[in-house]
């Protein structure tokens, strides 16, 4: 009980009273409080350049023995350690406030840290430490893990159903896009395909018309006069069976290299012993060049009563030559429709 | 004082160790955290109302945290976690804000 009343006596008084740095008074208050925290009065020599000078230590030590007291008064020593002649009471909290605020202080750091720890201080000096730590480990979980690690498990599943339905919305945009991308793909074969076809086709009717020149397997026939000169009429003849022998294009030279194409509207003049073809007059012996199968040509023509022999009635011959390639080039200008206008 | 050396050991052993929050801990400590600053609120109150009590801040201290804790465990088992992790961080901001306003009026008798 003696070292009790020790203990309550000295923050109050033996603050005031102790130098604010010495030495045994620091330890005191790491070693366990009641025991230790008795300093002998044969420690108060203080070393002089710590401490201020006397008018001023008195105003400090003041101060400081109003934040001991309130120390020493929530660090549970109850009301029997508070002298009955408090000055003030609203200045114990201001004084532990400067104290708080100037806690880089060395001296007042000093003077906290030789408060005795009781048992409730020291619980709260663990609850508070305790606080502190979680706080910044929670801050710093917080600020580290940005994550879905810290979510709770309702959020999180919030989180995967929207984004299940953000993916599905996706899917069908996929989906879709995939979809008017094959169909304009199928657009654009399509047109191509047309406009290919429609290139054939031209290329046909301008072969057909006589505005290409165009090469392929057929035939030369070769007309020469021997006692008669060849007439028109054999020579329309000749190209009338060869129409029927599916010839595909055709055209008429004479000897002086002039070739006329021959298309569905050619007509053909004798002219004294010469032919006029489309109104171009060529000298025997006329050369038909003519693209088509070269068997059925030559069969057609050599049928019994056919061009062959009825040329060589006439007095005249035919001379083919073997099949092969031959090119078609003499063109036909377009012709001018005066009346005739397309349907559709 | 000790207090405030108290909460500057724990920051610094905080930063110091840099531990990582059990999953299990996760959804609860930060409602913990608010609880505890709520009673050292509180207790700062007090002191400067002159009427602190260590028993009575270390037994609301410990029951803030505890009665927090519960609350959003049982919300998590009803289902109800999230909100009421919200009102219990309504309801202690409140109070912290009625104690920080009763301390600003100590300090500056505003």
């Amino acid at each position: 009980m003696a070292d009790d009343e020790k203990t309550t006596r000295l923050p109050t008084g033996g603050a005031g009273a102790d130098g604010v740095a010495d030495p045994d008074a620091q330890t005191v208050p790491i070693t366990p409080p009641r025991p230790a925290a008795a300093p002998d009065p044969a420690d108060e020599p203080k070393p002089a350049g710590s401490q201020p000078p006397a008018p001023e230590s008195s105003g400090s030590l003041s101060s400081g023995s109003e934040s001991a007291r309130s120390e020493s008064a929530t660090a549970g020593e109850p009301a029997a350690s508070e002298p009955a002649g408090e000055p003030a009471p609203a200045a114990g909290p201001r004084g532990s406030l400067l104290a708080a605020v100037a806690g880089a202080n060395g001296s007042l750091l000093a003077a906290a840290l030789r408060q005795r720890l009781t048992g409730a201080g020291a619980i709260i000096a663990v609850l508070i430490a305790l606080l502190g730590f979680t706080l910044v480990v929670q801050l710093r979980s917080n600020t580290t893990d940005p994550t879905l690690a810290t979510q709770r498990q309702e959020d999180l599943v919030r989180i995967l159903s929207d984004l299940e339905a953000k993916d599905k919305r996706l899917r069908d945009d996929i989906s879709r896009l995939e979809n008017s991308q094959r169909e304009l793909n199928s657009g654009a074969q399509g047109r191509e395909a047309a406009l290919q076809a429609a290139t054939e086709r031209a290329d046909q009717l301008g072969i057909l018309a006589g505005t290409l020149p165009a090469r392929g397997q057929g035939l030369r026939l070769r007309f020469e006069a021997v006692r008669k000169p060849i007439r028109a009429e054999a020579l329309l003849d000749a190209v009338q069976e060869l129409r029927g022998a599916q010839a595909e294009a055709m055209q008429v030279q004479g000897s002086d290299g002039q070739a006329v194409r021959i298309i569905a509207s050619t007509s053909f003049l004798d002219k004294d012993d010469d032919v006029i073809v489309d109104g171009v007059r060529l000298r025997a012996p006329y050369t038909i060049t003519v693209i088509g199968d070269p068997e059925t040509m030559r069969t057609a023509l050599n049928i019994p009563g056919g061009v062959v022999e009825s040329v060589s009635g006439a007095g005249g011959t035919v001379i083919f030559s073997p099949a092969g390639e031959v090119d078609v080039t003499a063109l036909h200008g377009r012709p001018t429709l005066q009346y005739a206008k397309p349907v559709s | 004082m000790i207090a405030v050396f108290a909460l500057l050991v724990g920051v610094g052993l905080g930063i110091w160790l840099e531990p990582t929050v059990p999953v299990g801990l996760q959804p609860y400590l930060p409602i913990a955290v608010v609880a505890a600053l709520d009673a050292v609120f509180g207790g700062i109150r007090a002191r400067l109302d002159g009427i602190f009590d260590d028993k009575q801040f270390v037994i609301s201290f410990i029951s803030n945290v505890l009665v927090a804790g519960v609350i959003v465990y049982v919300g998590d088992q009803l289902g109800v976690g999230g909100q009421l992790s919200t009102g219990v961080v309504v309801v202690l901001g409140v109070r912290i804000f009625g104690n920080v306003a009763a301390i600003r009026r100590h300090l500056f008798r505003a």
